[in-house]
């Protein structure tokens, strides 16, 4: 039964593993369930999934398959159990000892068997008693009674709060994503784009320059030290935001965040379709808080490698008319600043969000692709490497 | 010795938290935990240690840290200058053998708990360097051609707060649980194991209006537990009265100290804009 659960899971798209699978066997073996189903829910979260991301698919494939399992019961009998079996009749209230003498039947898989076996045996509606299913008995099946790894069938509530159905609430279901988030890839993509220099204190052995050091030293040593090696690469990211932009807000996300935590350096300006004379910096007060782009341009030296971010998909007049702009009255044309820019940085690329067989049918990416010299690349792990190799070209 | 963890007298742990807890420390895997910050993620180890009534050593990873300073250090430095200088300690290279933190756990005469704090910190390929030794618990150690083993396979608490993704090959080797934000009635029971003579009436109050901030759009850092409890011994320390968090109309009021609640001046901008509106729309 367990093989389903994990079949499911992995039909389900959780990333687990044979390892994991057996982990759980282990645990079980190891009586770390205490054949109670939450807490075998619990373990079974611990063990196989690793990212709370998957918590929500997790409580659904949970759900799916312990309701699969009473489907299949359905299956078996033809017909429902008789909800009447379940109504409320009776209280039933233990005392704390006679709570503790109620053993457990060992096992979840045992007690799905047994709740089987039991239905196969009983016949009729049951009502109180150890055995058999019904309402407000001791028996681990049924609702409204007391049995500490009971399974709940058709009671509204949980009454002794120990019942089953924890994943029914499905409380992770914001963090669940689909669109595997990929900021580990872009990072490693991210990577080609390194120049390591040494700045900063001395305080690595410089071996070479030791040895040479002490033996010009005729033998006695002459330390050398050096400063560490860190990557010096400096980043001007200018991101188009707002538009048809809001169709790729989670890769270019997901970019900003790997750039983040990978450049040092890293300076970032946001802009709307494309560059006239002013950018900014916080996309809440953009119309207030404006930065001349000649300012960005004198602030940042042309070390810095200049990356646009943007699916350039627009009307061509915004690109080469002066006043095309949606937003204002630009004085220049687009492409005059984007050629000042490219003159400021000689090391520039353009990462487009848009699938690359789609951009020679919109007039706007050819013409940006002119302005670029042909530096646009598709906003994908491979684009994202291929960039990252021009920029660091000589 | 006990083997099962329930919590402590100053750690209240979920249901689901112990159980992750005692898979773990039953089948000896590491347990990465993550959670927002504030949660107690390395309180967590702390308190393992001490209800297990285990050492506890603690590693805690910076962005310089490197997955071998955690095993040893093989002082080079000083062997050459004390070679110069004609040290007799100098004949025996284990005395530049500086030991990590994992290697004094390994040696530990009880089965102890490491933690490894913030793991995402470090560069990208620090997990992938740590598998076989997370995995087999032992390690070479070249310069002294010996293998060190662990006594007793430590209980391993890695956290985590999601700066960097890790990668699958040492998640497989972990177990995983996410410590979610408790829910009102989980936090009474943490206040109350903190503050145990809190008056009712200001812990009321005091979560009322917590858990309202926590609710407001925008934010860009709600405040966690470690805050509230903050802001409590802050409260207690003033001798704030509950009325005080209580304003008439239940929303317009800026609550007392708020500063230990949100820590960053566009969130306090953002909280005094919405309580202007608030008042306004109110009159």
């Amino acid at each position: 039964m367990l093989i389903r659960f994990f079949l499911m899971l992995r039909e389900a798209g959780l990333p687990v593993g044979l390892t994991e699978f057996l982990a759980l066997q282990e645990a079980l073996k190891a009586g770390l369930a205490d054949y109670s189903v939450d807490e075998f829910y619990a373990l079974g979260r611990t063990i196989l999934v690793k990212d709370e991301r998957h918590y929500d698919r997790y409580d659904r494939v949970f759900a799916a398959h312990f309701q699969g399992l009473q489907d299949a019961f359905e299956a078996l009998f033809g017909k429902e159990i008789p909800a009447e079996w379940l109504r409320r009749q009776a209280e039933l209230s233990l005392s704390e000892e006679e709570r503790k003498k109620i053993e457990s039947l060992g096992g979840f898989e045992a007690l799905m068997q047994a709740l089987k076996e039991r239905l196969e045996e009983q016949k009729g509606r049951h009502q109180g008693g150890n055995r058999m299913i019904g309402t407000a008995g001791r028996s681990p099946f049924g609702a409204h009674g007391y049995n500490p790894e009971g399974v709940r069938i058709g009671q509204e509530g949980s009454r002794h709060r120990r019942a089953v159905k924890v994943w029914d609430r499905r409380e992770f279901r914001n963090l669940d994503d689909t669109a595997e988030l990929g900021t580990r890839n872009v990072k490693l993509a991210l990577r080609r784009l390194r120049k390591f220099a040494r700045e900063g204190a001395a305080d690595q052995l410089d071996l070479d320059g030791t040895i040479d050091a002490t033996a010009r030293n005729g033998g006695m040593l002459d330390l050398k030290l050096q400063p560490e090696r860190h990557n010096a690469v400096k980043v001007l990211l200018f991101l188009d935001v707002g538009g048809s932009m809001d169709d790729h807000v989670k890769v270019c996300q997901e970019l900003f965040a790997a750039a983040r935590t990978e450049f040092k350096h890293l300076e970032y300006y946001y802009f709307h379709n494309f560059v006239y004379e002013t950018v900014w910096k916080d996309n809440r007060r953009r119309h207030a808080e404006r930065i001349p782009t000649t300012q960005v341009m004198r602030t940042y030296g042309p070390d810095y490698r200049l990356v646009f971010v943007g699916d350039a998909t627009m009307g061509p007049y915004e690109i080469i008319q002066p006043g095309g702009s949606v937003e204002h009255w630009n004085e220049e044309a687009g492409s005059v600043w984007m050629q000042r820019l490219r003159q400021a940085y000689p090391k520039n690329v353009w990462l487009n969000p848009e699938p690359e067989d789609r951009w020679p049918w919109v007039p706007s990416v050819k013409l940006t692709r002119e302005l670029l010299e042909d530096r646009m690349y598709p906003l994908t792990l491979e684009g994202i490497d291929r960039a990252m190799r021009a920029l660091n070209a000589k | 010795m006990t083997t099962r963890f329930t919590g402590t007298d100053r750690y209240v742990a979920t249901d689901d938290l112990k159980t992750a807890v005692n898979a773990a420390v039953t089948l000896a895997r590491p347990l990465l935990i993550k959670g927002e910050p504030g949660t107690g993620k390395t309180q967590l180890a702390q308190e393992i240690a001490r209800s297990l009534e285990r050492p506890l050593y603690e590693w805690h990873v910076k962005s310089t840290t490197k997955a071998q300073q955690g095993l040893y250090e093989y002082d080079a430095v000083s062997r050459l200058r004390d070679s110069q200088l004609g040290d007799a300690r100098v004949h025996d290279i284990r005395n530049y053998i500086v030991k990590g933190r994992l290697w004094e756990a390994f040696e530990s005469e009880v089965q102890p708990v490491l933690l490894i704090d913030e793991i995402d910190k470090a560069d990208i390929e620090f997990p992938n360097d740590l598998l076989r030794e997370l995995d087999r618990m032992e390690f070479y150690v070249y310069e002294t051609r010996e293998l060190v083993q662990a006594r007793h396979r430590p209980i391993i608490v890695i956290t985590s707060n999601n700066e960097k993704e890790l990668p699958d090959a040492f998640l497989r080797r972990c177990f995983f649980h996410y410590i979610r934000f408790p829910d009102e009635e989980t936090m009474r029971r943490i206040v109350e194991v903190h503050f145990p003579r809190l008056k009712q009436e200001l812990l009321k109050e005091a979560l009322e209006s917590f858990y309202k901030i926590r609710e407001m759009p925008g934010l860009k850092k709600k405040p966690s537990t470690s805050e509230l409890l903050d802001w409590l011994k802050l409260l207690l320390a003033e001798d704030v009265p509950p009325e005080a968090l209580r304003a008439a109309d239940g929303k317009s009021a800026i609550p007392p100290l708020y500063g230990a609640l949100l820590k960053n001046e566009q969130d306090v901008h953002l909280f005094e804009q919405l309580v202007f509106l608030n008042r306004r729309a109110n009159r």
